[in-house]
């Protein structure tokens, strides 16, 4: 801990692999996540969920609840009605022309239950124990209602209706076109069609949700710690349900959270109540999310069902695409995920004619939002499979038939011509396709594994090879921001809005910051996630950070450097030209003994003269500069990833031999950081691909709702991962970088998905619905 | 419901007395009434790891072992790895070294499983490493970094 950390070989932060400085707290069990909070006088809520997916409360009482010892209160819809405001409409859609309706949702349901672990009365007791004890007295009568547990069955004429008055479920019809696909299509030599069936299913972040609100009577105000990945967005919510003005809502992200993965960036009936009972009971009130919780009620991307067909040329060149699909937003979502797979599709080709259609539909499944990914896997791999099909009918190999179809290098920045989610242009900024692709088949010794793959099937094992290449949008805007400060120890504390979960914030802006103000990495100290310390912030998704608070960063960081240097000028009688900031010190260049610590810097710079004096020599106070930055649109990473396998088709199991996955994410702060994140995306991508399924009943009923019946991999499951990067760096940022945060799960499923079709080619199985499990493996061979 | 029973156990060391709720589990009255909150909580039915102790040195899930099992019995947690945690064990240097971490919620339990694991076979391969990871879930890392700091651990040969 005490060596001082590394530097590039230029002498920087910015690119060395520093290990980070969140570790040492971590493993030695004294990380700060929302449940380890102490918090005198706490009492605990839990909640009473709907049993059934879609019914009429005729009759809730709570009586026998009321009267167990330890009880503190029991509310219903009916208590906490000056704060059932109509929640704030999601996301609009950035499509011009789209259709979106919007169900109004209120923290707990007005009117009905809309799915099974809706929240109908909330609990608060000295215990958690004791508050789930009162859960079971509280008794609600149900009436009934039909049903839709599928967007088929939601779309379908005459279908029950999850919001009556928008007269059907159609959440959202969205379509895009490039050039003229009827035309294309018309006119092709050859064209294909296909069903596929894509599942995503939750996040499971090991940390489920939480939230700890206190209430100050004497401030009319609010602390909420609150593990979410927008604590402005949520600042913004609560001030609007309790009619307070935002700077009497302080949301503070724990230092530490448990992992977000999508679902913590959406607001809950939960972060409402704690604070309606901490204000009730003049207590703080804590609810922890159990993992049954999570399963049936926190936010998941579930199945889509694209109907996709290409158009192509004899020596397999794309003329056209069209792909039209539904999507599951259950009974509440935003439209990030099925926006953003749609101008996923395209991925790295060029592709001159597109029709694009989404329609996504309420059901009677809990809410959606976005899963770690956020509707970019469906999309690669929906272009991927029909990449692998167009190769097959043309009888080309078809990593070939990729390279074929690459966007060139020199042809960036590239319009696909569709609207992206954040509201501009999906423009590519920058990237290098056939290099990323080319490397990577290098690196899997592509031609030689087909050999091998070769003799391998003659001695009757069924041997797979998948590749799979994709772009993702990332770094979305609007904006982060950056205070940079110089406190009285000569710390520069850097404030900035979205919280981490696990992605080294800590780390890698301090790197940043290190770098633009010019001081050591270990002078500096970062906060994230507090709305008491920076007033606007966006949070943590969409691999946004880096690139929205990075040069948020360097640019305070440059800015407050110069107000140091501004100080240093005048109590070392020298030109801030002259000066330079080495060791903690301002000293003048080439004279090492003439310098100021920056301790004493602070003390002058911050007003410390004396009471009542004035400023020295016209010097302005405040050692303090912000920045927000706005990016123009968002970037575009890139990957390749290439896969090798086995399947036994005698119990359907999948072994993986080699997975190299090449990834392109711009310029990199910190390199051990990046790599932590591929991997841990790429495990996430093969959970997706053999694992995990979020299955429910027609009634609506989760059939999967314990880690024994929705199986994550574990450290025996998943391979070695071999990874290379390539870096062109983005030109919409001054520090280059894109993003990283989801980019190892994109292109798993399809990489899985095309190796799996390739072992069993003997067996002309056509995978077309995901997750590929043992089962499902064993019915494509049996043609069950 | 509320029957209590007043236990003692030996956590990291030190003797410790505690009045509990027969109901309680062990996690639940480590992290609640003795504030060691390193052992996390993350599915309450065995699979996860994240609330992994030692108890008489051999792993345990503290989210399905209720207190008074632990009654008169050795415990050992994440707490106890590193009494100072400017100086880390060599495994959990190595943790740091090889990115290891990242959220950090199931940590300690992994810690706890690889620390038992070690003790007993203080040279495990690649594969016996990975067969002990796979009594816990990580969302995070993919294992990866987590194999490759045992695997550095052991050849650094401090686990013997």
């Amino acid at each position: 801990m005490s060596t001082p950390a590394a530097r590039t070989p230029e002498g920087g932060y910015i690119g060395a692999p520093i290990p980070r400085r969140e570790d040492a707290r971590l493993l030695t069990g004294r990380g700060t996540f929302v449940d380890d909070l102490e918090m005198p006088g706490v009492a605990h809520a839990a909640m009473v969920r709907s049993p059934h997916a879609h019914a009429r409360v005729r009759r809730i009482d709570t009586t026998a609840a009321r009267a167990l010892p330890g009880v503190l209160a029991v509310v219903t819809a009916a208590d906490i009605e000056d704060i059932q405001k109509p929640w704030p409409a999601r996301m609009p859609s950035p499509v011009p022309g789209s259709a979106v309706r919007h169900g109004v949702r209120h923290t707990l349901p007005r009117d009905k239950i809309r799915h099974a672990g809706e929240v109908v009365a909330a609990v608060v007791a000295e215990s958690r124990a004791l508050a789930e004890d009162a859960c079971d007295l509280v008794e609600v009568e149900y009436e009934l209602l039909p049903v839709v547990a599928t967007a088929a069955a939601a779309l379908a004429p005459g279908a029950p209706l999850v919001y009556e008055q928008l007269g059907d479920n159609v959440a959202a019809h969205i379509v895009q076109r490039v050039g003229n696909p009827e035309r294309a299509f018309a006119a092709a030599p050859h064209t294909l069609g296909e069903t596929f069936r894509v599942m995503r299913g939750g996040s499971h972040s090991m940390e489920g949700r939480g939230v700890v609100a206190r209430y100050d009577e004497a401030l009319d105000a609010f602390t909420v710690w609150d593990a979410t990945q927008m604590p402005h967005a949520i600042r913004a919510i609560l001030a609007y349900l309790f009619d307070l003005p935002e700077h009497r809502v302080r949301v503070i992200a724990p230092p530490d959270i448990g992992g977000g993965l999508g679902p913590k960036g959406s607001f809950y009936p939960e972060e409402a109540l704690a604070c309606w009972l901490a204000r009730h009971l003049r207590r703080p009130v804590k609810w922890i999310e159990d993992r049954l919780e999570h399963f049936v009620s926190a936010a998941q991307e579930r199945e889509q069902i694209h109907t996709v067909e290409i158009a192509f040329t004899a020596d397999g060149t794309l003329l056209a695409l069209r792909d039209v699909f539904t999507h599951d937003i259950g009974m509440y979502g935003a439209l990030v995920s099925p926006v953003i797979t749609a101008c996923t599709v395209p991925g790295p080709y060029r592709i001159p004619n597109i029709h694009s259609e989404v329609w996504a539909a309420y059901t009677n499944l809990q809410p959606t939002g976005a899963v770690r990914g956020a509707g970019r896997p469906q999309g690669v791999l929906v272009m991927e499979r029909m990449m692998d099909r167009m190769a097959e009918t043309l009888g080309l190999d078809p990593a070939d038939v990729r390279a074929r179809n690459l966007i060139p290098a020199d042809a960036f920045p590239y319009e696909v011509g569709m609207w992206f989610r954040d509201g501009a242009p999906l423009t590519y900024d920058s990237g290098n396709y056939p290099e990323l692709l080319r490397r990577a088949l290098e690196r899997a010794d592509y031609a030689r594994a087909r050999q091998e793959q070769a003799a391998l099937r003659a001695r009757g094992v069924h041997r797979g090879i998948g590749v799979a290449i994709c772009v993702e949008g990332v770094g979305l805007g609007p904006f982060e921001g950056a205070v940079l400060r110089l406190d009285g120890r000569g710390r520069v504390i850097v404030t900035s809005g979205a919280p981490p979960q696990g992605q080294g914030y800590q780390t890698a802006f301090a790197q940043i910051a290190a770098d633009a103000v010019g001081v050591r990495f270990e002078d500096i100290d970062v906060v994230t996630g507090d709305t008491g310390a920076i007033p606007y912030g966006i949070g943590s998704f969409a691999s946004r950070v880096t690139a929205n608070a990075g040069p948020a960063i360097l640019s305070a960081g440059g800015a407050l450097r110069e107000k140091i240097l501004a100080v240093g000028a005048h109590m070392l009688e020298a030109a801030p030209a002259d000066l330079e900031i080495v060791d903690g010190a301002v000293r003048v260049r080439g004279l090492p003994d003439r310098g100021v610590p920056l301790a004493q810097i602070a003390r002058l710079g911050n007003g410390g003269v004396a009471f009542g004096m004035v400023m020295p020599g016209g010097l302005s106070v405040g050692l303090e500069a912000s920045a927000y930055f706005t990016p123009s649109q968002a970037g575009y990473s890139a990957s390749a990833h290439v896969c090798i396998l086995d399947v036994d088709a005698a119990t359907g199991e999948v072994t993986i031999v080699r997975y190299v996955v090449g990834h392109d994410c711009g310029n990199v702060i910190n390199p051990l950081i990046v790599e932590g994140q591929i991997l841990g995306g790429v495990a996430h991508g093969l959970s997706n691909a053999l694992y995990e399924e979020a299955m429910y009943d027609a009634q609506g009923q989760s059939l999967a709702s314990s880690f024994l019946d929705y199986p994550l991999p574990s450290a025996r499951e998943m391979p070695r991962i071999e990874m290379f990067h390539l870096t062109t760096p983005s030109p919409i940022n001054p520090l280059g970088v894109k993003g990283a945060g989801e980019a190892g799960t994109l292109p798993v499923t399809a990489a899985i998905a095309g190796a799996v079709e390739d072992a069993l080619r003997a067996f002309g199985v056509r995978v077309n619905r995901m997750p590929l499990n043992p089962a499902r493996i064993s019915d494509l061979i049996h043609g069950t | 419901m509320s029957e209590t029973r007043t236990i003692a156990l030996t956590v990291n060391g030190q003797a410790r007395q505690v009045t509990v709720d027969v109901r309680t589990t062990l996690v639940d009255v480590l992290r609640d009434q003795l504030r060691l909150t390193g052992a996390h909580v993350g599915c309450e039915h065995g699979v996860c790891g994240a609330c992994t102790v030692l108890l008489d040195r051999e792993p345990v899930r503290g989210c399905l072992m209720l207190a008074v099992q632990a009654d008169r019995r050795v415990v050992e947690t994440v707490e106890g790895l590193a009494p100072n945690p400017a100086h880390l064990n060599p495994l959990q240097a190595e943790f740091v070294r090889h990115h290891g971490v990242q959220c950090g919620f199931c940590t300690a339990g992994i810690l706890m499983s690889l620390t038992a694991a070690l003790r007993d076979n203080p040279a495990p391969t690649e594969a016996e490493i990975r067969e002990t990871l796979a009594g816990h879930l990580c969302r995070c890392t993919g294992y990866q970094g987590m194999v490759d700091a045992v695997l550095a651990l052991v050849a650094s040969g401090v686990a013997r």
